[in-house]
């Protein structure tokens, strides 16, 4: 056993003279957030100004939540703002800076058999997916955008948990896969605009629904509370969240475009 | 698939930075792993092959059984003792090199460890009277015999390597895929997968097997050298 | 001295029944059978590599365990060259001088050419004059030797009973199971007969051979040589 010990004390001390020389965070985000492209743009810049090197584990919005719990995040930076807010009142962060915001499309098959493209009504259009029991894919997965899936079912009355049938496919994966799956599956799914203009598989896929009000997704950004986790790197994180709040960070966001699409629309202090 | 083939060699001819470092990570992690995975279960091996104890047959059977780990369950478990809110968060390992080598060192220790115990107790039965009658007992038997054997071993070495290098739910859970310091060959295919971009994440498949096909290529020939030079 | 050798009551599970005997120092000892009467069991026996079932197997004076040496139908070596084989058993013994020592056993059984050869790509009849190289650098007080010639042709045979002779000239006690007559009258001064796992007779080799005093021990050599 002391041998398995020593092993241990050998790889961390290693590991510790690999990054002494770097200065980190530590930042729990969304799959999607990083699939968009959107922390290559922007990381470099940061870290060219303060020399802070940002680490993004990119998780579903629960998950990231949960490594800030844990104490394995310095900053999360997430979009499902109800669940942002519970984090803070159970005293795991410190305080909600808004950030930007995007929305969300429902992407479809070519052939439409819910017959809800070209739509403006996302809420109407559930409906219509529920009654044609048309395939349907959810991410599953407690991520930020799974949450604004149900809270959508919700204000269509449908009591989702209950009453989806084999048509409601349920993969527990990212936004990635779960475009996958729908391509795959001739599906409708709830996208985020940024992974879908940066998704390469289309297959038969468009966009059916969007400019819906409520497909308006905002983006949060909380310091770990240090008062529950001593390790928590605060000063370097509180830097890291106002550089993003910043004007600079703000135009830099603005700045990011997909096929000159903008994909995120800042909006700090707003 | 030829766009794969396509987008493969033009990922090698670009010598693109991020690719090697990617390929680079993945060799680090998982020939270290190999190699504290060796130091710790060639003699573990060795020893459990020629003494014997009450209770040696179950060891035996549980070891053969934890070849077959599951690489998530070895991940999340990993996770739980290196969070900050577990037992050895201070370490400070998470999210780093070392977590990653640490989750696939233990995945591959039970590979390495049952296999060298059964090529030792298969050369035991011939080397073992010859050994005691010089005198040759215990624990320096054993490495007696290990070391004659060398060789042959490296096949245990060599499928422990091939465990490590691929699979992805450990050093996913463990290394968190970050952009630049924990991104590994595996962890990368898996992104470029879920983004859709299939081409380049068969190309990056290519590229891995080419990789762990010119170690196994090199190994053969080490083991040809040696069987021509010692018989 | 560790001899003489006392067995007493020795027996292993139904290989062998409960025997005794003594073995002195001097005279050359063959233990003669048919396969299957007990040979090999009766030397690990003897040379410690199995416990009896029953009974008691003591040597005389101490250190017995370093004073013997063993050579096998089919010598096992090491991965490595001839003069380390013999190397390696004389470090285990813990003996100084052993690189000497070692080339002086390797020119002893005329091996000193291929020395530092890889000891496995030696011939067959080489690697048992390797054997028992490794057996001599030792200097063991007793040799036991357990068909050492059953798996070669016969001019490596001559070669291996010439070094026998040689080491018991030189004084080393021989114990050797065979069941080769000729080799038997050639090498041994006494032998003691195994008949399904009893010593039915022991007798000098030649009144062994012209007068053997009890049928098993006539039908064997009757068997073996047809024209006696």
């Amino acid at each position: 056993m002391g041998l398995i010990r020593a092993v241990f004390l050998l790889v961390a001390l290693f590991s510790c003279i690999a990054n002494a020389q770097q200065r980190y965070i530590t930042v729990a985000s969304t799959t999607s957030t990083e699939q968009s492209g959107l922390f290559k743009h922007l990381l470099p810049m940061f870290e060219k100004k303060t020399g802070i090197q940002v680490r993004v584990v990119a998780l579903g919005t629960g998950q990231a939540l949960d490594m800030g719990r844990r104490g394995d995040a310095d900053v999360v930076f997430v979009h499902a703002r109800p669940l942002e807010e519970k984090f803070i009142a159970e005293g795991y962060g410190v305080r909600r800076h808004e950030v930007m915001y995007n929305d969300f499309v429902l992407v479809g098959p070519k052939s439409d058999p819910a017959g809800v493209a070209g739509g403006k009504d996302v809420v109407q259009s559930l409906r219509k997916i529920f009654e044609k029991k048309a395939p349907f894919v959810s991410r599953g997965d407690r991520s930020g955008t799974h949450f604004a899936e149900l809270e959508l079912w919700k204000a269509a009355a449908i009591d989702i948990a209950h009453d989806k049938g084999s048509w409601y496919r349920e993969i527990g994966q990212g936004m990635g896969p779960a475009l996958n799956t729908a391509a795959g599956m001739d599906a409708y799914v709830l996208s985020d605009r940024g992974t879908w203009l940066s998704f390469k598989n289309r297959a038969d896929l468009v966009i059916a629904v969007q400019g819906d009000r409520r497909l308006f997704n905002q983006y949060g950004i909380i310091l770990v509370n240090p008062a529950k986790h001593p390790v928590v790197k605060k000063e370097m994180g509180q830097a890291f969240i106002d550089w993003m709040i910043s004007r600079e960070g703000q135009e830099a966001i603005a700045a990011y475009k997909i096929g000159g699409e903008t994909l995120f629309f800042p909006n700090a202090g707003n | 698939m030829g766009e794969a083939l396509r987008a493969a060699l033009a990922l090698v001819a670009s010598g693109d930075a991020t690719l090697l470092g990617i390929v680079g990570l993945s060799l680090f992690v998982s020939l270290s792993a190999v190699t504290l995975a060796t130091a710790l279960g060639l003699p573990l091996g060795a020893v459990l092959a020629v003494t014997h104890f009450p209770g040696r047959r179950a060891i035996v059977v549980l070891l053969n059984a934890l070849m077959g780990l599951p690489p998530v369950v070895v991940g999340l478990v990993v996770y739980l003792l290196l969070s900050r809110a577990g037992p050895l968060g201070s370490l400070g390992l998470l999210f780093t090199p070392g977590a990653m080598v640490i989750a696939q060192t233990v995945l591959i220790l039970p590979i390495i460890a049952a296999l060298c115990r059964q090529a030792v107790e298969d050369a035991w039965v011939e080397y073992q009277e010859q050994l005691r009658s010089l005198g040759v007992e215990g624990a320096r038997a054993a490495l007696t015999v290990l070391w004659d054997i060398r060789f042959s071993l490296l096949t245990a070495l060599l499928a422990g390597l091939g465990r490590a290098s691929a699979e992805v739910g450990a050093v996913m859970i463990v290394g968190g895929n970050i952009d630049g310091v924990t991104r590994v060959m595996t962890t990368a295919i898996a992104l470029e997968t879920s983004k859709g971009d299939l081409p380049l994440a068969l190309g990056l498949g290519l590229v891995l097997i080419a990789v762990v096909l010119a170690l196994n290529a090199a190994a053969f020939l080490v083991r040809e050298a040696a069987q021509r030079r010692y018989g | 001295m560790i001899l003489p050798l006392r067995l007493e009551q020795v027996s292993f599970l139904h290989v062998l029944q409960p025997l005794s005997l003594q073995i002195e120092a001097g005279p050359s000892t063959i233990i003669l059978g048919a396969n299957g009467a007990g040979k090999s069991v009766l030397m690990r026996l003897m040379h410690g590599l199995l416990v009896p079932s029953s009974g008691n197997v003591s040597w005389s004076g101490t250190d017995a365990r370093r004073r013997q040496a063993m050579v096998f139908q089919r010598p096992v070596m090491l991965r490595r060259s001839a003069f380390q084989n013999v190397l390696y058993a004389l470090e285990v013994a813990g003996v100084a001088g052993a690189g000497r020592l070692a080339t002086e056993a390797l020119a002893e059984v005329g091996l000193g050419h291929v020395a530092h050869q890889p000891a496995r790509v030696l011939s067959g009849g080489e690697q048992q004059r390797l054997a028992l190289a490794r057996a001599w650098a030792l200097h063991p007080e007793v040799l036991f030797l357990d068909e050492p010639t059953a798996s070669l042709d016969p001019t490596a045979t001559r070669g291996i009973e010439a070094v026998i002779r040689a080491f018991d000239a030189s004084g080393t006690k021989i114990v050797m199971a065979t069941h080769n007559l000729g080799q038997a009258r050639r090498l041994g001064d006494e032998v003691i007969y195994l008949h399904q796992g009893r010593v039915v007779e022991r007798a000098p080799v030649e009144k062994f051979f012209a007068e053997p005093a009890t049928p098993e021990a006539s039908a064997f050599i009757k068997g073996e040589l047809p024209w006696v």
